[in-house]
């Protein structure tokens, strides 16, 4: 009784979030006054625009290292090849392959970068990935800003500042919607773009494989316990390293594929909040710090996007200010990924707890027999 | 040699570097035509803007809860205490005193439950605490629509509804902290001594409470958990009073810098103030688990000296705006820094 009463408490825990929000975007549908038709195509866009970018965050917790806030390092990685393919004038499909293979071995050395001061903060993983990822920034900032047309040639001089060197604040992307266009359905006004749909496809089966692989099963033994992992022979550190490279790799195509559909590149700010809403679309989804599953990332973008949409404009309908709708849904953003983090640790110091209470019985039964 | 060895290791090199950094910054100063007293004068201004923020730092990392990325939650307390302030008309020292006493008021509110959230998920204090400050921020920027205030002052002017992002406290308490026993030095240099003094009298109550009962009680939480358990000391209630006081002192901290630069920001400002006083007291040595005065001092004293110096001469050196980038790589730079040190591991 115990124990199903346990398991009950689990899920509702587990699904307490999605619930929310259904009931939440249930109630501000109607207010919002949109159509069904614009709700079901808007939902595809973001979800062709984001699913990538969450699938990105699944392997480094498995690998127990929590959500990688610094994803954003891949997601630079992957303005950076954007910005060279566009100044090179390869438009097209072509042009966004192009980029993804100049961003790999950036998100690469970024990763490996990253890897390794994660394995100096073992137990404070999100906190120094976060700061790690507004300190890339910086670098990224001085690359573009002060190197770029000046010491790095640039053939485009569209693509630099007045003052003869840096990069503009706004591109205008040559290869904008290179993937959607490639098989774009229209079914009574929603798009429905297949090309990018089968890449996400890909990397759907990409994490599915690689979760079987020696490596994925070393990085799910890692993520359960490292001192266990260690003494199986496994090496942690490298293993924790693999996972963040992935991870980055995987956010720099993911960042491509979200910039391909917008169509123009947030120069020096556009990376700051992926790994922001990231989180929030996974958490949202039901996953917890420490565990995540692709259908948790789907549904997630799906219905964390959706309220993205509906929010502000039910909030406008409803007290006649357009703010307190934007204001509400960064508070909600911010919140549902302070939830999340406030259940987890919660869960694992009380779990921490009752493994003390268990001892100390244990030691009085010992003591009376 | 020796000496000298063990003064480096003491110092740190990073502190050394950056002091270096900053004396060439001064010595260069004059060949670029940057007046050195102004420039010192900035620097003192802004160490006494800044320093009651960093020392809200102290308290928290003394009881092991770690570095307070939650500092918006202390800060917005201070804002609250600085409208209503506004509200009632006063003007001068008086206005500034309802304000801090007010501002006290919300945070020891604020500091208590914040407090309890953070005993709850102990071990990933830093995460949670940055995202509380993000998702607090926002929701008082709902408040701050919402909420009836009505000097016109402080209310958006067409509408006479809702906060104005920035709000002048020209006419009421701008610069009375300055202002208060000022001693001119040189034509562009003035020590604002109410400023200093203020941050004295706080700092000097910090260092006091920490020889009090409580206070060391509150150390051997941060250093020895589990010797402060077995010497009975509730380790929960010393982490909330720890998280009150430090909310209370960065509520004072968002007053002293309100009144120094003449606007009360309201909105997002208080997440412009997290990582740089985090970096700050890190930059004056501390770590994540021990912070001391002295390191808020010299951190304070180094980090606006920088921030202040950089733009002026590297700007007239080179004649090129870098000094927002180093801001943003100094400060994050740092945190990572001390993150990847001291005790990690679960």
């Amino acid at each position: 009784m115990f124990k199903d009463k346990r398991k009950l408490g689990k899920i509702l825990t587990s699904s307490a979030v999605p619930l929310l929000f259904l009931v939440i975007s249930g109630i501000a549908i109607p207010l919002s006054r949109f159509t069904g038709t614009y709700l079901v195509d808007q939902i595809i866009t973001r979800l062709v625009r984001n699913s990538f970018l969450v699938l990105s965050l699944l392997l480094p917790i498995m690998a127990g290292m929590g959500i990688n806030f610094g994803m954003i390092l891949g997601a630079m990685a992957g303005q950076i090849g954007l910005i060279f393919i566009t100044d090179w004038g390869v438009s097209g499909a072509l042009g966004l392959i192009l980029a993804a293979l100049l961003s790999t071995p950036i998100a690469i050395v970024l990763g490996y970068f990253g890897g390794k001061v994660l394995n100096r903060a073992k137990g404070r993983e999100m906190i120094t990935s976060m700061m790690l990822g507004l300190f890339i920034s910086g670098v990224y900032q001085f690359f573009l800003l002060y190197l770029c047309g000046a010491i790095i040639p640039f053939k485009s001089k569209g693509l630099i500042l007045s003052r003869g060197f840096g990069v503009r604040n706004a591109i205008d992307l040559g290869v904008a919607k290179g993937f959607d266009k490639l098989l774009l359905l229209k079914i009574n006004g929603v798009n429905i773009p297949l090309g990018t749909f089968a890449i996400i496809g890909i990397i759907v089966l990409f994490t599915v494989w690689f979760k079987r692989t020696k490596l994925g099963q070393d990085m799910r033994a890692v993520g359960q316990d490292m001192v266990v992992a260690n003494s199986a022979g496994i090496d942690v550190e490298r293993v924790r390293i693999q996972s963040i490279i992935v991870s980055t790799v995987l956010a720099a195509y993911g960042q491509i594929i979200y910039l391909q559909n917008i169509g123009t590149l947030n120069t020096y700010n556009g990376a700051d909040q992926a790994a922001l809403f990231a989180a929030a679309s996974l958490l949202v989804g039901g996953a917890s710090v420490v565990k995540a599953t692709i259908p948790n990332a789907l549904f997630g973008t799906a219905l964390f996007h959706l309220m993205f949409l509906v929010m502000p404009v039910a909030g406008k309908y409803l007290t006649g200010q357009a703010m307190i709708g934007e204001y509400f849904r960064m508070f909600f953003s911010y919140g549902v990924v302070t939830l999340a983090l406030i259940l987890h640790s919660w869960k694992r110091q009380k779990d921490k707890e009752l493994d003390r209470i268990g001892l100390r019985v244990d030691n009085q039964q010992l003591k009376t027999k | 040699m020796a000496q000298i060895n063990k003064f480096i290791r003491d110092f740190g090199w990073a502190r050394i570097i950056i002091g270096l950094f900053l004396l060439g910054l001064f010595i260069a100063a004059p060949v670029f035509g940057v007046r050195v007293d102004a420039s010192i004068n900035d620097v003192i201004v802004r160490f006494g803007m800044n320093a009651i923020m960093v020392l809200s730092m102290v308290p928290m990392i003394q009881s092991g809860a770690g570095l307070n990325f939650g500092i918006p939650v202390g800060l917005i307390a201070g804002m609250l205490g600085a409208v209503i302030s506004l509200e009632f008309h006063l003007t001068g020292l008086p206005g500034i005193a309802v304000a801090m006493i007010i501002g006290l008021f919300f945070a020891a509110i604020f500091g208590f439950f914040y407090g309890l959230l953070l005993n709850k998920v102990k071990g990933d204090e830093m995460i949670i605490a940055t995202y509380v400050g993000f998702s607090f921020v926002f929701f008082m920027n709902i408040m701050w629509t919402i909420l009836p205030f009505s000097n016109p002052a402080s209310v958006q002017g067409f509408k006479g509804e809702g906060l104005r992002v920035t709000i002048s406290v020209k006419d009421y308490w701008y610069h009375v902290l300055n202002d208060l026993a000022k001693i001119p030095v040189t034509e562009r240099f003035a020590v604002p001594m109410g400023m200093i003094l203020l941050f004295a009298i706080v700092a000097l109550f910090v260092w006091l409470f920490f020889k009090t009962k409580t206070g060391t009680a509150i150390t051997a939480v941060g250093s020895n958990p589990d010797y402060a358990r077995a010497s009975g000391i509730s380790i929960d209630k010393m982490r909330i009073i720890s998280v009150m006081l430090s909310t209370m002192i960065a509520s004072i901290g968002m007053i002293v810098y309100e009144q120094s630069f003449g606007f009360i920001q309201m909105y997002n400002s208080p997440l412009a103030f997290s990582f740089p006083s985090v970096a700050a007291i890190l930059l004056g040595g501390a770590t994540v688990n021990k912070a001391t005065i002295p390191n808020v001092i010299i951190g304070t004293l180094l980090f606006q000296g920088i921030l202040t110096m950089t733009p002026s001469v590297i700007n007239n050196a080179i004649d090129i705006d870098v000094s927002e980038v180093i801001r943003i790589i100094v400060t994050n730079g740092l945190i990572v820094y001390a993150l990847t040190r001291g005790k990690g591991g679960k």
